[in-house]
């Protein structure tokens, strides 16, 4: 395997052939006979030499950010060097393809020694190995944690399980994520899932503690492992139009108001799970839909409201009473987990694509949900105030995000 | 029983999986020091064990205390089998022996194993009570300060340099044991390491002995290497400068009047060492422990009052006297494979180098140049009287080496210089001679005004045939061919009018069974003001008299008679002071002193060479290599002048020049420093010549190679800054030499200097240099010298510690190590083939480095060190360290007034001696300085933060952190352990401030920019080996070899950390020894690092808080004193 000479004039040889085909290995050992093929030296055949060994350890570890994202996008050493040649580093600093190829393969080299580090981040300011500034500490997290809402898009919800991460080959083609890429992010998705499952206290707090990672950041993983968790269903077409970060917003809603967490962030119970005596309590607001005088005097109270102030008021009228039995309906199955599944395919079944065909716009949306949550304070018959608000306030907000094209 | 060790396992963190099934480790600690093992209880299943155990006391004697690493093993237990290693910490308490450095060891350091590297961390605490050992005939040299930097450390005055220090120690090499068979390679490799560190121990201790008889209490420039002699054994060495250093106190300057002494009146030494009367310390190795009967090697230095007998009858009356293990090797090895090299780099670039050895019969090849046409390829052996010009100019050196070698028969070594120095020594005082030997010193910085004059550098090479060591008590054998090397520089540096030798160093280079010893240094003629009253009036009678020279350029001017020059050379009148004579060219391997004058900026040169050769067993085999050697050494030299040429300067600093021996081939890599010294003339171009006249495509192309040679010296003159000023003919004239000396001057070099006018001497204008290119070797030789890549803008590079003409470094550090391995892949290379080859590696290597470093611009790579092996048939493995500096651009062309030496003194210096104090309560001491420490020292992670973490941990002790929860949970605890509730816990890890790692800078030279050293807290000198047998998986050769290396980097810093420092400098790696074996799957490495160990803190602070280093030391002393 030494003799090979991939180098300048044939870098484009592919070098998975001498890859061992087995895919199952351990991935450390994986990407690490990877880097052994690597770097069987490059092309220098007028000297007739072969690099057999290449190495340059600096007392404080030299890494650089834009080979970083290369490795973690999946780039193999060689594609690595073309992206960089291409990027002109080569002239900036008159350095040649070799030079460029054995400082990639350092980089390469003390990235996945620094993986199993990343792996749990609060490590990284503990060991000895790498003497690495702070900065620089939580731009190596950040960015190993960062991913690809693409990518993260198609797992969404999915059971974070051997057998998804059997199908992300297909998830990478779809996406135009390298495999070694997706299997970086899956296997994020699923240690921070592993670690917060079990925990107490606020979801994305956990995660940030863990992890060391930035809010945003945080938060989307809170996302993540929210939606593993209840496996909402984010696949189907009609959901297809929604983006990762609809769906984040929707989860922190749905984790600062109708997790146990929300009500009472010192209890003893996790931020992951929803409330089940809320969604038991939410059963109770089908009143509004089975008590036909409610539902009447709700809808009045809204059409009064709404009256002359949008365009699409005869729509909403014509359509009052199956939206809001949509609503409330999708309310008193949240107890069923099937359902609970469901949320996100019902909103937009229920709710949104109704108002979508009837062309009303975000504006329309948001005065009549607004008057639609005010409005049921004032039916006089109706108990659930605090449930409704409770209710009301996540879907609204959800809604809000997602109805847009 | 003068000593008591304490040592206390606090706690251990990141620890392996050891139960597959509980995914969980049962750790515990042995603690072995001598043959006394203490343990601590197991605790149960945690990869973050928390032992807090007592103290465990070790009574010793101070003998082993210096001797004896403590051992620390970390076992997993296991109920029915035997408990497996997890892996070892040795810890060198030897820092903790001498009052003023460590006082106590805490910290957390990695745990090693040979086969897995690091597995986890341990946190240890090391005390030492020392009693006082008034005992005359003690064995031990507790307190005996060493130091790796080559100059007087910083916060020091040199009461008194006293001299050279050598010892060396042998023992079998377990690895080569019969166990060696039946036991594991780890085990095997265990053995390896804590044998070296044992003997390391025992090395530094009897040198700290000789130091003692010597009245020092230091030993400054301390070099150990190891000789992996292989079957024949294991050789540790190390040679070392023994001084009595001061601790500055607050307010005196440091450097300005320091005296140095070296060496030192012989009726001192006399009674410092009464069992060799008279003997000079400075050969007096085994002044304690050998009983046997000196070697009349050491005899000859006393008896022998003049130069001459150092040469022919060596050989004969060292063999016929010499101790049983000599008489134990053949003879033969003694008749025909010894042979000496000696070779001259003198001021004028002739090269001086000299073979004899019976077999060939062969004498020397000099070089000439200036006027003369250089033969491109050196004279054949069978024809030493070849007609060459060149040879002419040295004419009676070479007759006196015909008559030398002829009249010796078998003898040997020969004493090339005889001829010349004769007439040199006359002129000297017979006396003085007499009274004492040439000091050596391992030295390359000195405080200024100590170096007077600098004659070349000298250095000599001997070829030996290993044999087993057969008596390890006794290792006579290595110690005589050292003594015979040391003898050959000495009577060097005396041809060269010199009595000392400065940047002295040994190497050494093994294939198989045949060794190359090397030394070299820079034959110099100290002040005598600097010497101690009465022991010094050699050498310099000559300028004694004279008034004292500008420091600026007093150390060019020549050292020797220019009557009777040791060598052909050019003399003019110093061009900075017009008074004194100064060589065209001057070689040193010496740090540029500060107060030298130099034009433009320095840059690093080098001369690279590959020389085929046969295969062969034995004596062959050392006498082919010895024959190559003269010619390698002829043209390293010449590359190395050409190069100089060809970026227009005049003077070589730091020159190294490593010989490498392979089975096949010979390497030889020179490395230095290039200058422009104002005080020298401006070197001559370099004018090609073509002997074959007439062909005009020829003419042509040497034409096309002229232009572009002068093209790279005008580009090179602009790149480096060097535009002396022109000296107008007025000025030149001025200092009027006399016209007797004029004369005279002209009288002996009647042969080589009559094409040269008296304009052209008083000028210092040189003929070019004349490059003949008569075949292809020599066009290709001109095409390798102009290969040499320019350093892209923005870098800089050298091997010295400072780069000439930069004086503004920030404080950006950057140090580095890189291996490289080339494979031959055709066997049938010829030498030109492998020079490029060569040539082309190093190139690439410098430029890796430039690409990588760019981030850094404007920043200069400084003391670039280069070693170069041949590990196995066909491989070339390069491994470097240097480290990279930046500096203020703006700032780089002025030379500020005061000069770095000018620092180092401090207030607080009083201050840090008692640390106890300081910390009378440690929380509040830790609280308050962590925010100065961030601005003190550069560092992200800093002492406080360290010793906070730390000292929480031990107040924690018993704190159960409840926490109802899982595992991952409270490993993250035990890393930052902090007693408050779970919110707070949650802050301080999500912010990085809390990191407990404190930030070590590394770097090859004695200084950090920009820092100021305020304590030396001890030596590091550590050895390792590493194996494996997953080649594969752990990512191939540069997988593990880059694994290990950051592993090495990460063990040194922990090491440091735990005794309180913040720094290495004069950090070195000595060795790098790879050996793999790819179809098994198996690699096994070992390097061996060294450096000093310091607190350094940012120089811009007035008061630095001296706290913050020692709180570490202070918050344990503190507990200590509770238990």
């Amino acid at each position: 395997m030494r003799d090979i000479c991939s180098g300048s004039t044939q870098s484009d040889r592919e070098h998975s052939s001498t890859v061992p085909e087995a895919v199952e290995q351990a991935e450390w050992q994986q990407s690490n006979a990877e880097c052994l093929v690597l770097e069987t030296g490059w092309d220098n055949t007028q000297n007739k030499m072969a690099v057999e060994l290449d190495v340059f350890v600096g007392n404080t570890t030299i890494m650089d950010e834009e080979v970083y994202q290369l490795w973690l996008d999946g780039y193999t050493v060689n594609d690595a060097v073309k992206v960089r040649m291409e990027g002109g580093v080569m002239e900036e600093c008159e350095a040649s393809a070799d030079v460029l190829l054995s400082d990639t393969m350092d980089q390469y080299r003390t990235f996945q020694m620094c993986e199993r580090l990343l792996h749990s981040p609060s490590k990284l300011a503990n060991q000895l190995l790498f003497q690495i500034p702070p900065n620089r500490q939580a731009m190596l997290i950040e960015r190993y944690y960062a991913f690809d809402d693409a990518f993260v898009r198609e797992v969404l919800g999915k059971k974070l399980s051997k057998g998804t991460k059997k199908d992300l080959d297909d998830i990478g083609a779809k996406t135009g994520v390298t495999l070694k890429s997706c299997r970086r992010q899956f296997d994020n998705f699923k240690r921070v899932f592993k670690v917060v499952e079990e925990l107490k206290g606020p979801l994305v707090e956990n995660i940030r503690h863990h992890f060391l990672l930035s809010d945003k950041l945080g938060r989307d993983y809170a996302a993540i492992v929210f939606f593993a968790n209840h496996r909402f269903e984010t696949g189907k077409r009609k959901l297809q139009y929604l983006t990762f970060q609809d769906f984040a917003f929707c989860a922190g809603q749905l984790i600062s108001n109708w997790t146990v967490g929300a009500v009472d962030n010192m209890v003893e119970d996790m931020d992951v799970d929803l409330d089940k005596e809320f969604l038991q309590e939410l059963k109770e607001l089908k009143v509004l839909i089975t008590d036909k005088d409610l539902l009447d005097q709700h809808k009045s109270l809204v059409c009064t409201a709404l009256r002359g102030k949008t365009k699409a008021f005869n729509e909403m009228e014509a359509n009052f009473k199956n939206l809001s039995r949509g609503l409330v309906n999708i309310a008193a199955k949240l107890t069923n987990t099937k359902d609970v599944r469901d949320f996100f395919i019902d909103l937009v079944e229920k709710f949104i694509e109704p108002c979508r065909s009837d062309r009303w716009t975000a504006a329309d949306m948001r005065l009549y949900l607004t008057h639609y949550n005010n409005s049921a304070h004032i039916l006089d018959t109706f108990k659930h105030q605090a449930v409704w608000d409770r209710y009301m306030v996540v879907i609204k907000s959800c809604i809000f995000k997602m109805y847009h094209d | 029983m003068p000593g008591k060790l304490k040592v206390k396992i606090v706690a251990g963190r990141h620890l392996p999986v050891m139960d597959r099934a509980s995914d969980l480790t049962d750790a515990f600690v042995e603690v072995k020091f001598g043959n006394t093992t203490f343990k601590t209880d197991v605790f149960p299943k945690s990869l973050n064990p928390q032992w807090n155990s007592e103290w465990f006391k070790f009574e010793v004697d101070d003998e082993d205390l210096q001797d004896e690493p403590l051992q620390v093993t970390v076992l997993d237990h296991d109920t029915y089998s035997a408990n497996d290693a997890i892996g070892k910490v040795y810890i060198d308490i030897d820092p903790l022996l001498c009052s003023e450095a460590a006082s106590v060891i805490s910290g957390w350091f990695p745990i090693y194993d040979t086969i897995h590297g690091i597995r986890g961390e341990i946190n240890v605490l090391v005390k030492v009570e020392l009693f006082n050992d008034l005992n005359r005939f003690r064995q031990s040299s507790c307190g005996v300060k060493f130091f790796c930097t080559t100059s007087i450390p910083r916060c020091y005055r040199a009461a008194m340099v006293h001299g050279f220090v050598e010892e060396l120690v042998v023992n079998e090499d377990p690895e080569y044991q019969w166990i060696d068979r039946i036991r594991s390679p780890r085990a095997s490799n265990e053995a390896r390491q804590r044998l070296i560190s044992l003997m390391s121990g025992e090395l530094q201790r009897k040198i700290g002995l000789k130091v003692l008889e010597m009245g020092g209490n230091a030993v400054v420039g301390y070099l150990q290497c190891f000789d992996l002699e292989g079957e024949s054994g294991l050789v540790v060495r190390a040679i070392g400068t023994a001084c009595t250093l001061d601790k500055l106190s607050s307010g005196s300057a440091p450097n300005s009047n320091t005296h140095m002494h070296p060496n030192t009146a012989p009726a001192s030494n006399a009674c410092n060492s009464p069992s060799k009367d008279g003997k000079e310390p400075v050969f007096g190795e085994d002044l304690t422990s050998s009983s046997g009967p000196p070697t009349p090697f050491r005899a000859l230095p006393t008896t022998s009052s003049s130069p001459p007998p150092f040469s022919p009858s060596k050989p004969c009356s060292r063999q016929s006297s010499s101790s049983d293990t000599d008489l134990s090797l053949t003879p033969k090895t003694v008749e025909t494979v010894r042979s000496m090299r000696g070779i001259f780099l003198c001021p004028s670039s002739p090269t001086l180098s000299t073979d004899t050895l019976s077999l060939v019969g062969f004498g020397s090849v000099g070089c000439g140049h200036g006027s003369a046409p250089r033969a491109t390829t050196p004279p054949p052996p069978s024809s030493i009287p070849s007609d060459t010009v060149l040879l002419r100019k040295s004419v009676s050196f070479t007759e006196d080496l015909l008559l030398a070698a002829s009249g010796m028969g078998s003898g040997g070594s020969v004493g090339k210089e005889a001829g010349p120095l004769k007439t040199l020594l006359r002129q000297q005082t017979q006396t003085a001679l007499e009274q004492r030997e040439f000091p050596f010193f391992t030295l390359t910085s000195f405080p200024p005004g100590f170096l007077l004059h600098v004659g070349g550098v000298v250095s000599a090479r001997s070829v030996k045939l290993l044999d087993r060591i057969h008596n390890p008590d006794e290792p006579e054998t290595r110690d005589a061919w050292w003594e015979e090397i040391r003898q050959e520089i000495k009577s060097h540096a005396k041809a060269l009018g010199c009595h000392g030798v400065v940047g002295y160093s040994e190497s050494t280079s093994i294939c198989e069974e045949v060794c190359i010893l090397s030394a070299s240094g820079t034959a110099a003629i100290l002040n005598p003001r600097y010497m101690r009253e009465g022991c010094l009036d050699i050498g310099i009678s000559d300028h004694r008299f004279e008034e004292p020279s500008p420091p600026s350029c007093g150390f060019c001017h020549i050292p020797y008679d220019e009557l009777n020059m040791p060598f052909p050379a050019q003399l003019t009148y110093c061009y900075h002071c017009r008074r004194q004579k100064v060589p065209d060219v001057l070689f040193t391997t010496i740090n540029l002193p500060q107060e030298a004058a130099v034009t433009g900026k320095g840059c690093l040169i080098q001369a690279r060479l590959c020389r085929l050769k046969k295969k062969a067993q034995g004596e062959v085999n050392a006498t082919a290599i010895s024959n190559l050697l003269p010619f390698m050494e002829y043209e390293l030299h010449t590359q190395l002048m050409n190069k100089l040429k060809l970026r227009s300067m005049n003077a070589l600093f730091g020159l190294h020049i490593q010989i490498s021996v392979g089975e096949n081939m010979l390497l030889g890599l020179a490395s230095a420093t290039g200058v422009y010294l104002t005080a020298l003339p401006a070197p001559g171009g370099i004018q090609i010549a073509g002997k074959t006249t007439g062909d005009l495509s020829n003419e042509h192309h040497i034409l096309t190679i002229q232009k572009r040679i002068n093209d790279t010296i005008a580009k090179n003159k602009e790149l480096y800054q060097i535009n002396p000023a022109e000296l107008t003919e007025e000025v030149v004239g001025s200092p009027i030499p006399e016209p007797r000396q004029r004369s005279r001057l002209f009288r002996s070099h009647s042969e080589s200097s009559d094409e040269l006018s008296e304009l052209d001497l008083s000028h210092g204008k040189k003929d070019a240099f004349v490059l003949e290119i008569d075949d292809t070797d020599a066009v290709e030789d001109i095409h390798s010298l102009l290969t040499d890549a320019p350093t892209p803008t923005g870098f800089y590079s050298c091997n010295t510690e400072i780069m000439p003409g930069i004086y503004s470094w920030t404080s950006g550090v950057q140090m580095f190590t890189s291996v490289r391995v080339f494979r031959l892949s055709n066997a049938s290379l010829t030498n030109q083939g492998l020079n490029k080859i060569f040539t082309d590696l190093c190139e690439n290597l410098l430029k890796s480095f430039y690409f990588k470093l760019r981030s850094m611009i404007p920043c200069c790579l400084c003391q670039l060190n280069f070693t170069v092996a041949v590990p196995e048939e066909e491989l070339i493995q390069v491994a470097v360290t240097a480290v990279a500096m930046t500096f203020d651009k703006d700032q780089a062309q002025e030379k500020p007034a005061d000069k770095p030496t000018t620092k180092g003194g401090s207030e607080t210096e009083e201050q840090l001696q008692f640390p106890m104090e300081l910390c009378a309560d440690a929380s509040s001491a830790n609280t308050q300085p962590s925010s100065k420490i961030s601005a003190a020292s550069v560092d992200y992670g800093s002492f406080a933060d360290r010793c906070s973490t730390w000292l929480e941990l031990l107040r924690l002790k018993a704190h159960t952190i409840r926490r109802g929860s899982v595992k991952t949970i409270s490993s993250l605890e035990h890393c930052s352990p902090l007693p408050e509730g779970r919110s707070r816990s949650l802050r301080s890890n999500r912010s990085f401030r809390g990191s407990p790692v404190t930030v070590v800078k590394m770097t090859p030279l004695s200084f950090l920019p920009g820092t100021r050293i305020i304590k030396y807290l001890g030596i590091i000198n550590m050895f390792f080996i590493r194996e494996t047998t997953s080649l594969r998986e752990e990512g191939g050769v540069s997988g593990f070899l880059h694994t290990f290396i950051a592993e090495v980097f990460a063990m040194v810093r922990a090491h440091v950390a735990a005794l309180g420092g913040n720094a290495v400098v004069s950090y070195s790696m000595k060795e790098c020894m790879l050996m793999e074996n790819p179809n098994k799957n198996q690699a096994q490495c070992l390097i061996n690092v060294s450096g000093d160990a310091v607190i350094c803190v940012r120089e811009t602070d007035q008061e630095p808080n001296p706290s913050m280093a020692n709180i570490g030391q202070t918050c344990a002393s503190g507990t200590d004193g509770a238990t």
